[in-house]
């Protein structure tokens, strides 16, 4: 009886200071507030026989950025997306999306995940509706928010007017906007849109940055995009990769700063082409 | 067992969108009127089914191997080839779904298909009761151990289609593979093998044939031997199906 009491009296003491010791050790981590990490890179690595895509990348995004992801062709900028969304398996090093590791719990960290792939590849022989209903019920989504979530994404990436058309007849721009209505469709905190406005006139492309900063404050957004005049426009942050690597981290100012002329074109030149001539 | 239902859940999405798949572009449609024009002609021009004189579908029966051989293959080889094509599998790999049930919907998918064709034949059932007094449970039991075959001949399409993202390839290598097995019990095949390697070795590639195991349902016999061969068959050429559907995952 004494004895059971005592070690009562213990639990309650341990109980009593977890707290506190769980919030030492949170403050002492790196990074300002764990809660926000949505989406943490970890020297992800990946090679293609004697090709090295991807040396070793890392990087956190945060629940409210908007990460512009560039790079040349080639520079492992899919590879890297592809990696993040458990389509390829990393050689070494993990990502963890919403606290889910890729590696070790792939479904778990892929239903956190809206993933855009390159090209937006849709089967052709569905209607949007039709895709969005396989999406919904791919990711398992509950009967009954089935029909709401497909009905807000239709709606958020516009493409009602098309809803009764085959994918296939779809033109490129409308194609773009079913595979990120797709992506949206379960309203995960972290997307990852590999060039999501390509092949986008100016208005589509000025509603899709419209739907992306309407997204942002509540999720963690990886975009990567050639068009660099998207990137002040769209990113709130900025990455450049160049043979696998990063060769830049910045905000779309501080990528400014980096260019001789004042043009992101240059700043990106310069980053890319120096790279270049240091691995020569 | 969460775990395990997890790997099986993506089982009925992927049914139904294959399914859909089938019968929204006119694949299912021209199968279905192309095998059902062939197995009509053979049965009636190759196997004169009325100058038998006895009211039995053996001479409907004896062309399934050949016809599924051929056929099946066109109806598997979209499976996993066409999603390689269309990049569709960068989308599905994205999904949160276990590669079991990706595997086993798409295989009952075109599985469904071959089992409309062979529902659309029970007219043939009827002739032959109104023309005499066939042995029902017999025919009953052939068609259920032929669409088991109907799977096996699916199965390995479905595997092969993996491997490929050319449709017409996996087509080609599906029939050759088929082709194979079916020919194994083919008494042409297997008296080359007896003078070739002995009696004993011609014996085995028998047991691996199709025609071997369905010999015994064309007589009406259940034999629990070739259920086991042709649920076995399947299961193996699916766990290849779901190995070499993986592979795309390294890259």
């Amino acid at each position: 009886m004494r004895y059971g009491a005592s070690l009562l009296s213990r639990v309650d003491l341990i109980l009593g200071h977890w707290p506190d010791s769980l919030n030492n050790a949170i403050t002492r981590l790196p990074g300002k507030d764990l809660s926000r990490r949505m989406l943490d890179i970890q020297k992800l690595e990946k090679s293609f026989g004697e090709k090295r895509a991807v040396q070793g990348l890392s990087f956190t995004v945060e629940k409210g950025t908007v990460l512009g992801f560039l790079g040349p062709n080639g520079a492992g900028k899919s590879t890297t997306m592809r990696m993040i969304a458990g389509v390829l398996e990393p050689d070494s090093g993990d990502a963890t999306i919403d606290g889910k590791s890729i590696v070790s719990a792939r479904r778990d960290a892929q239903a956190a995940l809206g993933y855009l792939p390159e090209g937006a590849p849709l089967y052709d022989d569905m209607t949007p509706p039709e895709f969005l209903a396989f999406m919904a019920a791919a990711r398992s989504l509950p009967r009954s928010q089935r029909k709401p979530a497909i009905e807000r994404a239709i709606a958020d990436s516009r493409i009602s007017t098309v809803c009764s058309q085959r994918i296939g007849s779809l033109s490129k721009g409308y194609r773009r906007r079913v595979g990120l209505a797709g992506a949206i469709l379960h309203d995960p905190p972290v997307l990852v849109l590999d060039e999501p406005t390509d092949g986008l006139d100016p208005n589509q492309k000025r509603a899709v940055r419209a739907l992306i900063a309407r997204m942002a404050p509540r999720k963690a957004i990886v975009i990567s995009t050639h068009t660099l005049t998207e990137v002040p426009a769209m990113c709130t942050r900025a990455i450049v990769v160049d043979r696998g690597r990063i060769v830049a981290d910045e905000t779309p100012e501080g990528l400014l700063k980096l260019s001789a002329d004042g043009t992101l074109e240059n700043a990106f030149t310069r980053l890319t082409d120096q790279a270049e001539a240091e691995s020569a | 067992m969460n775990r395990f239902r997890q790997q099986f859940d993506s089982f009925l999405p992927t049914f139904r969108r294959e399914l859909g798949a089938y019968f929204a572009t006119p694949m299912a449609y021209v199968f279905l009127a192309v095998f059902l024009l062939s197995i009509g002609m053979f049965t009636w021009e190759a196997a004169r089914f009325f100058d038998t004189g006895t009211a039995d579908l053996s001479p409907f029966f004896v062309w399934h191997p050949w016809i599924y051989m051929i056929f099946l293959p066109a109806l598997a080889m979209r499976l996993w080839a066409d999603e390689t094509s269309a990049g569709t599998d960068e989308l599905l790999l994205s999904l949160p779904l276990g590669m079991p049930g990706l595997v086993l919907g798409k295989l009952c998918a075109a599985w469904t298909v071959a089992a409309v064709g062979l529902v659309l034949t029970l007219p043939m059932w009827i002739t032959v009761n109104y023309l005499g007094n066939p042995d029902n449970a017999a025919i009953a039991l052939t068609y259920f151990v032929s669409l088991l075959m109907a799977g096996s001949y699916l199965s390995i399409g479905a595997a092969i289609s993996a491997l490929t993202r050319s449709q017409v390839t996996a087509f080609v290598i599906s029939v050759v593979v088929a082709f194979v097995f079916t020919a194994a019990g083919w008494p042409l095949v297997l008296s080359g093998v007896k003078n070739l390697f002995g009696a004993g070795l011609a014996d085995l590639v028998a047991q691996f044939s199709f025609l071997s195991h369905f010999e015994a349902a064309q007589r009406g016999v259940l034999e629990l031997r070739a259920v086991l061969f042709f649920v076995g068959f399947m299961t193996l050429w699916t766990i290849l199906n779901g190995l070499w559907a993986s592979r795309q995952r390294l890259g």
